[in-house]
């Protein structure tokens, strides 16, 4: 965790660093020039302030495509609080595209999975499963397909040591770290059918 | 990607995005930059700001086109017509960056007598077996090269091998010319391959004018050379189609001849469109590849030792001389103290591949009944697959499936939802495929790290915990190998010696027994296994299993007992060279940001100008300096010659900056590598309306992978049936097939309905009318979506005939997770499963028509049966689809396919059986 | 240089000096990062989901309520001189089809419509921008149809010759534009605003305070631009407040933050001028001749609303990108649209149907 992500570095470059200047402006003793104005000053726009100041940050890498933008991830004991550009990225500068910008909606999404669903073969609907009994199931039948598809040696007697039994997609949205277990713990176990979207 | 890797040696984007701002030409072409990067493209608007030209080449008029300077709509599918008339041109005009060229391509190398090009073979290469549309490449290479030793193998999808060009290949005693006059010389060859690459025959293949040619060639020339340089991005646009390495090729042949790769403002970038998209290549998820490349096992008929592995995977010279090193280390890694000399570290017990296990023949494995179970992970094969009808229909034959996502999909729920349940075809009763959607953990929710576009690997710290019971994968994978491997804890079977002997013991974490990534990192990075430290680069790998190593490439991210990639000072971007940031994250190979970076020097080691200067020879520190870590051995001098008998990188010269080929040159012939030919050549797409005007006998690639099989039926080729030309596209507003932004209210209402880009011609011949339905249809089926009708797009001319384009974006499905969502056709139901022979790549340049109107029925349906029809595989033998010279579309095929009774009659071009005779015995005229 | 003098500050603070956006169409990619941003830090639900006819991918359409950024999309038809040479080539050759003559810059540009095709680009219309005093109509409109009636036979395109209507119909710019809040230095819905909840603040901006505002309406028809709009769910009027709970903690507006190519730009007014002065010039010399500010640096007395605290870089004409010539004071401007609004939301005032709207809870967000 990092302090205040916001208040370090800038864009640099040509961009001009006007905004520096408001960062200097005097906040001290705001609250008594308040009300002058003829207008009705409300109470909600004089507390006004941006959500997100003080509050814990850490530093991210956009989920979406791959040019890699720093992200700002703020949060409020636990909570999702907003996430925006990171300033100090030097790919992107604070900026980010409306799907980096939209983020926060992606792990606030309205249909966010919460909880394993299990479709009985022939099923008709979805219904929910333990998480450590849904784990149990799937070794079962990792080892079963495993079993039962085992080549030793292929059709014309080369050898193969390997299962086309299962096969596994994915990957290019996932961690290093991620794929490297799935690339190591499958082929351990025979499979050659890994596949991921980076097929160019 | 093996277009460069055959080019350069490495398959990764050359330079980074913020190096756009040092171009003075940004060309794009095959990427809509702007569209699919916008914050990628922020670097691009600073160098137009700065006075750089945007070029933008592309059947899409795109947010991308609107910010170039010049804009040039060519067909779909015809590219690398467009790339051989800018090579004829660079060539003709002598525009070339000759010291470059003369210097560190293979331009002057000169190739054995037996080789014969298109020119000669009315399309094809020497070596061309029609049977299995594949090539002897043997007769490709160098004048006195040996044969390299794995080559020959009637295989496709080698991209381990690619990425290896020339392994195996001996390279000492090969002929040069540097005068580049000897008429067999790569220059002369290229030259005479490209000769009727003319202006006006570009503007009849591809639509348009010779001046937009010109313009395009003139603007790169006056942008290259010793003082400016020209950047190329390119994406998918390229990449998928049926000759999508040889595209990127001609690119790379291009950026050579301007000698702009390797040099700040220069080189190609690949714009890749997942987060971790090249890190999942580097640490494959691939079925042909092991970490960092290494290729995977091949069976073959004798016992495959890792000699035997070793030897045909390295390279007497160039870097690939250390492939022993990276090998052993890898298998110190995954099985420890089990691995040891006198078992070859567990190789033997690897599986083999003997085929093409890739994506696409796994799921018609799948749909014939072969598969038994499936893991998906973040990906969504029932819309964002091409042919995801059949995608579809293969998910409903699998015993289980596995799939983790954010939230519910459509490859979770094509048993309750999809167009073939919708249409009655599949009801849920009747599939047997047990399911489970497991909850995954967001970005935010778990530590790791992404490899971007440009090579950069960035740590990401963990914000929150993901909730319920979502979970990373690092999690799910952990806990599901722990409870496999304890149920072969004590099995002495052979077969369970990889399993068993797994190093899979990491200290947990948290409520949820998480696994650290960090951890995980540390060993992708390696150890010195004596003393337990860190290595800090590849350089101290070893091949006497006293280190480990998960993979080679990433060797140097846990330098110093320091996670590397977590690092996040952008130093001063205003200094000299500070836009290269080198103390952010952390960049594969050795942290260096311009790969080939030697290529910025002269051969002697000065700046090839003071403008353009990044790396340079220190005379009196006796070491390459500058603003980037050097992509050559440090203390290597520029005069440095090899002795005969030098090996490995002892064997590259000072002036060889392409140091991960034998030669340390650039490719500009590719005599190993792509398996489709050594020079680009132009191929029209399976599926298209015309003749190839420069090889009419051929048509389509002769190598290009085609399922022949009922339920994958191809639009009949020339055929006004279909005469339409279609591609698709990404829209800023939505990401890939649409789970990650679909769903999410503040993009879906941005981008709320599926719509086919089309010309006002075309439109109003058929009635269609802006923002009204219009249907697309194949013979793979038809979807329907809101016409968009603009004059963004044109009819093209092509000689004496018109061609009108459809663009269609690609992010919509008919599912959605909730009200706040939004659905749509996918563009994939009519997309046939055919590709790269390369790379198995997918190839989405095809033909339809269209007409005003909703769809008749499910997109699909017109597939509902087919697939009975194909016959069914013995389980536990290979699936034909694996065995690419049964299923590949061959020449022999390209024009026997079935005309089915009430449509137009089409006769062989001119001149077929001859070609025909010609391919089946290409050595006759030969 | 200063703005005219604007009206009254309800906010004052030592030090505090005008804010505002300069927004660069010229460097604008069309993105709607401005506006995700501004939906994500102001929690703005989504409100479109329409799909639009014409307007590129614009299917936001208008300002609203809760969209207080919105991306324009100008698609501008021109034929590059090859291909009217190619056209007219044809016509002497014997070939069918029309070479319209199209005036080769500025105003009078056909639409897709005109040319034949059922249109693609264009502005939208007034219908389409919805909503009460949902925008300006843009005045070129009529001219282009003007235009198709003076040549008399509207070209027709493709009939026995494509190679003209291709030439005709030869896309020369798409052209993009984050349209806002302008923060008139003379606030028509601050003037009109009888319960104080429209207030300039210390930065001189206009901000609607929600908490005071009762959804009468009146700033709606008040605003020669059509920003303001009345949320469907509370009924209480709503737009861009520059982000001011961010300024109070020396944050960047979220639109600016977001945006990749820097084509949003805030900072003191002044100096924004300056620098947007500055980019003119600079574009001029590189031979975009048709660059200018619309709503900055303009003499005393030709200056929109006073001088917009956000103002703009444009190389077309203000109608083309739904923006008025002329905005001196609302009543004059507004045009019938916003006037019937106006004339509905009075009429509503006068029934006394406005009461306890305040106390309206809005949707829930997010």
């Amino acid at each position: 965790m990092e302090s205040d992500g916001e208040q370090r570095g800038d864009r640099g470059g040509d961009r001009p660093r006007l905004f520096q200047r408001l960062r200097e402006l005097p906040v001290v003793g705001r609250a008594a020039d308040w009300g002058l104005g003829p207008a009705a000053v409300s109470k909600n726009t004089k507390r006004a302030g941006a959500r997100i100041a003080g509050l814990e940050v850490t530093e991210s890498v956009c989920p979406y495509c791959a040019v890699g933008c720093g992200q700002l991830v703020y949060t409020r004991d636990g909570e999702l609080v907003d996430i925006e550009g990171n300033p100090r990225s030097p790919i992107n500068q604070g900026t980010l595209c409306p799907k980096g910008q939209a983020s926060r909606q992606l792990i606030q999404q309205p249909g966010r999975l919460t909880k394993v669903l299990y479709r009985r073969p022939h099923g008709t609907e979805w219904e929910e499963l333990d998480l450590e009994r849904a784990m149990d199931m799937i070794a079962e039948r990792v080892i079963a397909a495993r079993e039962n598809h085992w080549q030793e040696t292929h059709e014309n007697g080369w050898r193969v040591d390997r299962t086309l039994g299962f096969a596994h997609l994915g990957g290019a949205t996932l961690d290093n770290e991620e794929n490297y277990f799935i690339k190591k713990l499958f082929t351990a176990l025979g499979a050659v059918q890994i596949e991921n979207q980076a097929r160019i | 990607m093996p277009g460069l890797g055959t080019s350069f040696g490495r398959g990764g984007a050359t330079n980074f995005q913020q190096d756009f701002q040092q171009s003075d030409c940004v060309w794009i072409q095959g990427s809509s930059l702007v569209e699919a990067h916008p914050v990628g493209s922020r670097w691009m608007m600073k160098a137009r700001e700065r006075g750089a030209k945007i070029i933008h080449v592309d059947p899409h008029y795109s947010r991308t086109s609107a910010v170039a300077d010049v804009y040039v709509q060519i067909r779909a599918g015809s590219d690398i017509a467009f790339l051989g008339g800018l090579i004829r041109h660079i060539i003709e005009t002598e525009s070339y960056f000759k010291d470059y060229v003369v210097n560190y391509t293979n331009a002057p190398v000169i190739i054995n007598e037996r080789y014969q090009g298109p020119e000669e073979l009315d399309g094809l290469f020497s070596g061309f077996d029609p049977g299995s549309g594949t090539y002897d490449t043997t007769t490709w290479l160098p004048e006195n090269a040996e044969a390299p030793s794995a080559s020959g193998q009637p295989e496709h999808a080698t991209q381990a091998f690619d990425e290896k060009t020339g392994a195996g290949m001996g390279v000492s005693e090969v002929p040069e010319d540097p005068t580049l006059q000897h008429p067999r010389c790569v220059f002369q060859i290229l030259k005479r391959h490209y000769a009727r690459y003319t202006p006006e025959m570009v503007e009849r293949i591809c639509g348009c004018s010779k001046e937009d040619l010109l313009h395009v060639a003139e603007t790169l020339i006056e942008n290259s050379g010793r003082e400016r340089t020209s950047m190329l991005a390119y994406a998918v646009g390229w990449t998928q189609h049926s000759t999508g390495v040889q595209t990127i090729r001609a690119g790379a042949i291009i950026q050579l001849l301007l000698g702009n790769v390797g040099r700040p403002g220069g080189g190609i970038m690949a714009m890749r469109g997942h987060a971790s998209i090249q890190g999942s290549s580097d640490i494959p998820t691939l079925y042909d590849i092991l970490p960092g490349y290494l290729r995977m096992p091949r069976a073959r008929e004798q016992h495959l030792t890792l000699a035997d592995y070793i030897e045909a995977g390295s390279t007497k010279r160039g870097w690939w001389a250390n492939f022993d090193k990276y090998i052993v280390s890898l298998l110190k890694a995954w099985f420890g103290d089990a691995a040891t000399a006198e078992n070859d570290y567990g190789f033997p017990y690897l599986p083999k591949i003997s085929g093409n296990h890739s994506h696409f023949p796994t799921m018609l494995r799948a749909v014939d009944g072969g598969l038994d179970g499936l893991f998906v992970m973040g990906q969504n094969p029932a819309v964002g697959s091409q042919h995801s009808g059949l995608q579809r229909r293969a998910l409903a034959q699998l015993k289980w499936l596995v799939v983790r996502d954010l939230a519910d999909l459509e490859t979770a729920s094509f048993w309750r939802e999809s167009p073939e349940v919708r249409s009655g075809e599949l009801r849920p009763e009747d599939i047997g495929t047990e399911v489970f959607l497991m909850p995954a953990a967001t970005h935010v929710e778990k530590a790791g790290h992404f490899t971007n576009t440009q090579r950069l690997l960035q740590w990401r710290d963990k914000a929150l915990e993901p909730p319920g019971d979502a979970r990373s994968e690092l999690h799910f994978t952990y806990h599901l190998g722990k409870r496999i491997k304890a149920h072969y804890a004590n099995s002495d079977r052979e077969r369970d010696w990889p399993i068993r002997n797994l190093t899979w013991d990491y200290p947990e974490h948290g409520p949820h027994a998480e696994p650290s990534a960090e951890d995980v990192l540390r060993e992708i990075n390696g150890y010195e296994l004596t003393t337990g430290k860190l290595v800090n680069s590849f350089t101290e790998l070893r091949n006497d299993g006293t280190t480990s190593c998960g993979c080679w490439i990433y060797s140097g991210c846990f330098a110093d007992n320091v996670n590397q990639t977590r690092r996040r000072n952008p130093g001063d971007i205003d200094s000299p060279g500070g836009w290269v940031s080198p103390e952010w994250g952390w960049a594969w190979p050795a942290n260096r940001r311009i790969f080939y970076n030697r290529a910025s020097a002269d051969p002697e080691g000065r700046p090839w100008s003071e403008r353009k200067k990044y790396i340079w020879w220190d005379e009196e520190q006796a070491r390459w300096t500058g603003y980037d870590v050097p992509d050559f051995p440090p203390n290597k001098r520029p005069d440095y010659r090899p002795t005969d008998d030098a090996a490995g990188v002892e064997g590259i010269g000072g002036d060889d900056p392409f140091i991960m080929m034998p030669d340390g040159r650039a490719q500009l012939f590719a005599p190993t590598g792509p398996l489709d030919g050594p020079l680009p050549t132009y191929y029209e797409p399976f599926e298209s309306p015309f003749t190839n005007a420069l090889y009419p006998k051929i048509g389509g690639n002769p190598c290009g992978v085609y399922w022949s099989r009922p339920d994958n039926p191809l639009n009949v080729s020339r055929s006004r049936e279909y005469p339409v030309v279609a591609s698709t596209f990404r829209l800023t507003e939505q990401h890939t097939a649409g789970a990650m932004s679909r769903n999410l209210p503040w993009l879906a209402e941005l981008q709320p309905e599926m719509f086919v880009e089309i010309n006002p011609q075309l439109a109003r011949e058929r009635g269609i009318e802006d923002g009204g339905w219009m249907t697309v249809m194949t013979e793979r089926g038809e979807i329907e979506a809101r016409a968009k009708v603009t004059s963004r797009l044109q009819p093209l001319r092509m000689g004496d005939e018109v061609v009108h384009q459809i663009s269609m974006p690609w992010h919509w499905g008919t599912y959605r997770s909730s009200e706040q969502g939004v659905t749509g056709d996918s563009v994939n139901d009519i997309i046939p499963l055919s590709g790269d022979p390369n790379t198995t790549i997918e190839d989405k340049t095809f033909s339809c028509d269209v007409r005003a109107g909703r769809r008749r029925g499910e997109s699909t349906c017109r597939l509902a049966h087919e697939h009975e029809h194909v016959d069914q595989m013995t389980r536990e033998g290979d699936h034909e689809a694996e065995l690419p010279h049964k299923a590949v579309h061959t020449l022999s095929s390209l024009y026997e396919l079935p005309v089915p009774g009430d449509r137009e009659a089409r006769e062989p071009p001119e001149g077929w059986e001859a070609a025909r005779e010609l391919a089946r015995d290409p050595g006759r005229t030969g | 240089m200063t703005s005219a003098a604007p009206t009254e500050i309800a906010v004052r603070r030592d030090g505090a000096v005008r804010m505002g956006f300069f927004t660069d169409t010229t460097v604008c990619i069309g993105c709607k990062s401005c506006e995700v941003a501004c939906k994500q830090w102001n929690d703005l639900p989504a409100d479109g989901y329409q799909f639009r006819k014409g307007g590129s991918y614009d299917h936001t359409g208008a300002l609203g309520a809760s969209t207080w950024r919105h991306v324009r999309f100008v698609e501008r038809l021109e034929p590059s001189p090859a291909a009217r040479a190619d056209a007219e080539a044809a016509l002497a050759a014997g070939g069918g089809g029309h070479v319209p003559n199209i005036p080769a810059t500025g105003g009078g540009l056909p639409r897709p419509e005109e040319l034949g095709g059922a249109g693609g680009g264009g502005l939208p219309t007034p219908e389409e921008l919805g909503g009460a005093g949902g925008g300006a109509r843009p005045e070129e409109v009529p001219d282009l149809v003007q235009w198709a009636e003076q040549n008399g036979d509207t070209p027709v395109v493709g009939e026995g010759d494509v190679d003209v209507g291709a030439a005709v119909a030869a896309m020369d710019r798409w052209l993009f534009m984050s349209d806002v809040c302008k923060h008139c230095t003379n606030a028509g819905c601050l003037d009109a605003c009888p319960t104080g909840a429209i207030i300039r603040t210390e930065f001189q901006t206009v901000v609607i305070q929600p908490d005071v505002c009762n959804g009468c309406g009146y700033c709606i028809p008040s605003c020669p631009f059509g920003v303001p709009n009345r949320d469907p769910y509370d009924g209480r009027a709503a737009k861009c407040t520059l982000c001011y709970d961010r300024l109070q903690d020396g944050l960047e507006p979220a639109c600016a933050k977001a945006c990749p190519t820097d084509s949003i730009q805030f900072g003191p007014y002044d100096e924004l001028v300056e620098t947007a002065k500055g980019r003119v010039v600079a574009l001029h010399e590189r031979g975009v001749e048709s660059a200018y500010l619309y709503g900055a640096g303009d003499e005393p007395g030709e200056q929109l609303a006073g001088g917009l605290g956000a103002f703009f870089l444009l190389t077309e004409a203000p109608e083309r990108f739904g923006l008025p010539a002329r905005a001196d004071s609302p009543a004059q401007e507004n045009g019938p649209y916003a006037t019937a609004a106006g004339l509905a939301a009075a009429a509503l005032a006068a029934l006394g149907t406005i009461a306890s709207f305040a106390v309206a809870r809005r949707r829930g967000r997010g």
